[in-house]
């Protein structure tokens, strides 16, 4: 009996040892992969931290310009030109407009930098020795631009000394920020000595400040005037093309869904439809470029690179992803809500209409807006459709010529004045990156108060 | 659903109809925007290709990307000059491509100027004739240097066209006979070059810079190498031949080849000449025969590795497209192309006032 007694508790103690030993060999497999799992997460979320705190460094910095207040004079021995033109009586509105022009034309030929030059060197302190060149060099090459344009504006300046703020030039910008090494030497310096010198003086006495750099936000892209280049064009043509996406992606994905889910036959047909939907979806951007290239720009003969253009190409790339999305919440809708409404009564447009689609609102918003910010930010299919071309002009309506945010990153990347460019560029992917954030951040909140309502 | 309402008790009447007031206010949003979305899709089928029968009034210009700096400051200041006009827009693509968007056709989807930094071939221009665009008009306008640079930490490089052939080409005369490419070190090519490992970026083929670096510095390399006797055909391909392994082709602009030298510091790098001044800071400027590559030097024909500049309007265009005529001739200003212009500042070496001069000529009297 105790021999049987202990047999039986000789076999429940190796059972138990068996069962710990599988439990901790479960537990410790367990924790293995909890482990990777973290471990996973750290690296992803690292990467993601490094990318972020890599562009907000270097961008962080180009969202400062540095100011330069200048003492301009409008001396008439340097501007020879005539009165602005006087409309005569019975002049006609032409007559009036190609003399204005005329006048306007003559006065953008006279050498504006020589009034530049002329107040650089006023306010350069006495005995510097610095040549035409180098003075020059210290105001970005849009100065002349702004002292004519305010001229055009107020020709009774003539003779008078304004206060001006502009622009210092890029390579100045470089030197005050040390973009490039400051103990170089004079050879691999891009501005002269003598230059160098006067922007360390103009900083110290105030003549150069540090503002925000609204001009980031309100100028178009310059080649010619790099400090001086912005991003509201691009800005503005991503705006219309994400209009353009909006408009006809949501109504035609949405419509088409409809029809899928809920009045299509089942066949073989609509088979091989769903299969093609889902295949699209995964077609690579860049076909749909040269797809739009040959369909939009060669066949229909719309305007190379206009947002246009660009919508309708993002278009085709967002239409797979809502119509899935939308299919998706249509099928998640319980088919209790469709008998019900059938029951009423309710004819199926109804019960689709009035029942369905409500219900799965919050779903479609999300994928649209999740689909426009995946648009927002294509670059490939773009660059196929001219749309990466210098344009320093603001599109007014889609027809117009545009580059778009990712193209303008893409431009700035290659512009050979890199000590200044990659701020800017970094500047630029900040701005991009803000824009997708409050996207999808507008979709999250949306989600949740449609879902709560729901 | 009516029948049911009429049809029910008094009791429900106060509910019901409040409920299908709700539905029909929910309709009407509904509908509004269907209809909102169906006459928008309507207009974007029909109606933009109908908007674009209006002229356009923006000049296009495309090609290759040395002029591209050039050609949008001109374009900047043209807009700016010219209150009458808008800002031409310019495109890129390489002198190939350019050209290829040029002979497309006549019509104001096609672009009105392309950007070349070599001249068209004869094969383009007849591209050009077959599609029906006949009046092509030349501009050259400046000239550009392509130069050797490498890592400015690095040592310094004095190559001759023949050095660099030795280090690039597939196979090499050793002894009079044709071998693999030896080399693997700058040293071993001549004594007076650096200890450094052999490593090359140059331009790809969609460049117009790679015609330039064949023509002035392979092939003239080639000749002076003294190559076995052969054959016409073996002979273009032993000097255009390029080994794979120490030799990178890059497609991209010159952002590209600088970050190939930033990964590779033994890199030798060839940029144009005004990419070189704008990053002097990082960049370090080789010799050829001697001679430092400048402004200067590429103006007085020292300097061997320099090119024209040229770019091309479509005759059919002028009139058509407003401001053509002017955009060329303020191109070709003192103010823009001419000695101490904006564009010597951005890059450009100016040509004599005299070839503008003969240029304007042609491009007034006509097709070339």
């Amino acid at each position: 009996m105790t021999d049987m007694l202990s047999t039986g508790q000789q076999a429940s103690i190796d059972r138990t040892r068996l069962i710990r030993a599988g439990l901790r060999k479960r537990h410790l497999s367990e924790n293995i992969f909890k482990g990777l799992g973290l471990a996973a997460i750290i690296l992803a979320l690292g990467f993601v931290a490094l990318l972020f705190v890599d562009i907000v460094r270097k961008g962080v910095p180009a969202f400062t310009q540095s100011n330069l207040h200048l003492a301009i004079t409008y001396d008439p021995a340097i501007l020879k030109i005539d009165p602005p033109p006087v409309r005569a009586a019975g002049q006609s509105d032409a007559d009036f407009q190609a003399a204005n022009l005329k006048w306007q034309r003559d006065l953008a030929m006279l050498n504006w930098n020589k009034v530049i030059e002329a107040s650089l060197r006023a306010a350069a302190p006495a005995g510097l020795e610095i040549d035409a060149k180098a003075l020059l060099s210290i105001a970005e090459t849009d100065a002349r631009h702004v002292v004519r344009e305010m001229f055009v504006a107020n020709p009774s300046l003539l003779g008078q000394t304004v206060e001006v703020e502009l622009l210092a030039s890029a390579n100045a910008v470089n030197w005050i920020r040390g973009n490039i090494d400051r103990s170089l030497g004079d050879a691999q310096q891009q501005l002269s000595a003598s230059a160098r010198t006067l922007i360390d003086e103009f900083v110290a006495n105030g003549t150069i400040t540090n503002g925000f750099a609204w001009s980031i936000f309100t100028n178009v892209d310059s080649r010619s005037a790099p400090a001086s280049a912005g991003l509201l064009g691009a800005f503005v043509g991503t705006l219309w093309m994400m209009l353009i996406v909006i408009v006809l992606a949501v109504p035609i994905g949405v419509a088409s869904a409809i029809y899928l889910e809920e009045f299509a036959p089942k066949s073989r047909i609509t088979d091989f439809i769903e299969v093609n939907i889902n295949n699209l979806a995964a077609v690579p951007s860049i076909v749909f470029g040269l797809l739009g290239a040959a369909a939009f720009i060669n066949y229909m003969h719309l305007p190379i690179s206009a947002p246009i253009v660009g919508g309708l190409v993002l278009t085709l790339m967002t239409l797979p992803t809502i119509i899935i999305a939308t299919r998706g919440a249509l099928l998640g809708v319980s088919p209790a809500l469709r008998q019900a409404a059938l029951g009423m009564g309710a004819s199926k447009t109804q019960m689709v209409f009035h029942h369905v689609l409500p219900v799965t609102f919050p779903s479609i918003l999300t994928a649209t807006i999740l689909g426009v910010a995946h648009a927002l930010g294509e670059t490939a299919p773009l660059l196929l459709i001219g749309m990466k071309a210098f344009v320093a002009a603001v599109p007014a309506t889609p027809l117009d010529q545009a580059t778009a945010l990712p193209v303008q990153i893409y431009l700035w990347q290659g512009n050979e004045n890199r000590n200044f460019f990659e701020p800017r560029t970094a500047a630029a992917i900040m701005v991009l990156l803000l824009v997708m954030i409050c996207l999808n951040g507008v979709a999250i909140y949306l989600r949740s108060r449609l879902e709560k309502r729901a | 659903m009516v029948p049911l309402v009429k049809g029910g008790t008094g009791n429900e009447l106060p509910e019901r109809p409040a409920r299908f007031e709700l539905n029909s206010e929910r309709e009407i949003p509904m509908k509004t925007a269907l209809y909102a979305s169906a006459a928008v899709i309507a207009l974007a089928a029909f109606g933009t290709p109908a908007a674009f029968a209006q002229s356009r009034d923006t000049i296009q210009v495309a090609g290759s990307s040395t002029v591209l700096p050039f050609a949008s400051i001109v374009a900047e200041e043209f807009g700016a000059v010219f209150p009458e006009f808008k800002t031409p827009v310019v495109g890129s693509g390489g002198t190939g491509g350019g050209l290829k968007q040029f002979c497309e056709g006549v019509g104001e989807n096609t672009i009105d100027i392309a950007n070349a930094s070599r001249q068209i071939k004869d094969s383009e221009l007849e591209a050009c004739t077959a599609a029906g665009v006949t009046d092509v008009r030349e501009i050259q306008f400046g000239y550009d240097g392509i130069v050797f640079a490498s890592a400015a930490s690095g040592p310094d490089f004095a190559l001759t066209p023949v050095q660099v052939f030795k280090a690039i080409a597939a196979k090499v005369p050793v002894d009079g006979a044709m071998v693999d490419n030896p080399y693997t070190k700058w040293s071993e090519i001549d004594a007076s070059l650096p200890d450094q490992a052999i490593a090359l970026a140059i331009p790809g083929s969609n460049h117009g810079t790679r015609e330039v670096f064949e023509e002035k510095v392979t092939n003239a390399g080639c000749e002076e190498a003294g190559l076995p006797e052969m054959t016409e055909e073996e002979l273009e391909a032993a000097c255009t031949t390029f080994r794979q392994d120490v030799v990178v082709e890059i497609a991209g602009d010159y952002t590209e080849t600088l970050a190939r030298l930033t990964s590779n510091t033994d890199t030798v790098g060839v940029f144009g000449l005004s990419f070189y001044e704008q990053n002097t800071d990082t960049l370090k400027v080789a010799t050829v025969n001697g001679v430092v590559p400048s402004a200067e030097a590429v103006a007085a024909g020292e300097y061997p590795v320099s090119r024209p500049l040229f770019f091309y309007v479509k005759g059919q265009h002028i009139g058509v497209i407003p401001g053509i005529e002017e955009y060329v001739q303020f191109f070709l200003s003192e103010q823009m192309s001419g000695a101490g212009g904006t564009l010597e500042a951005a890059g450009l070496i100016p040509q004599p006032a005299e070839k503008t001069a003969e240029v304007l000529a042609a491009f007034s009297a006509g097709a070339m």
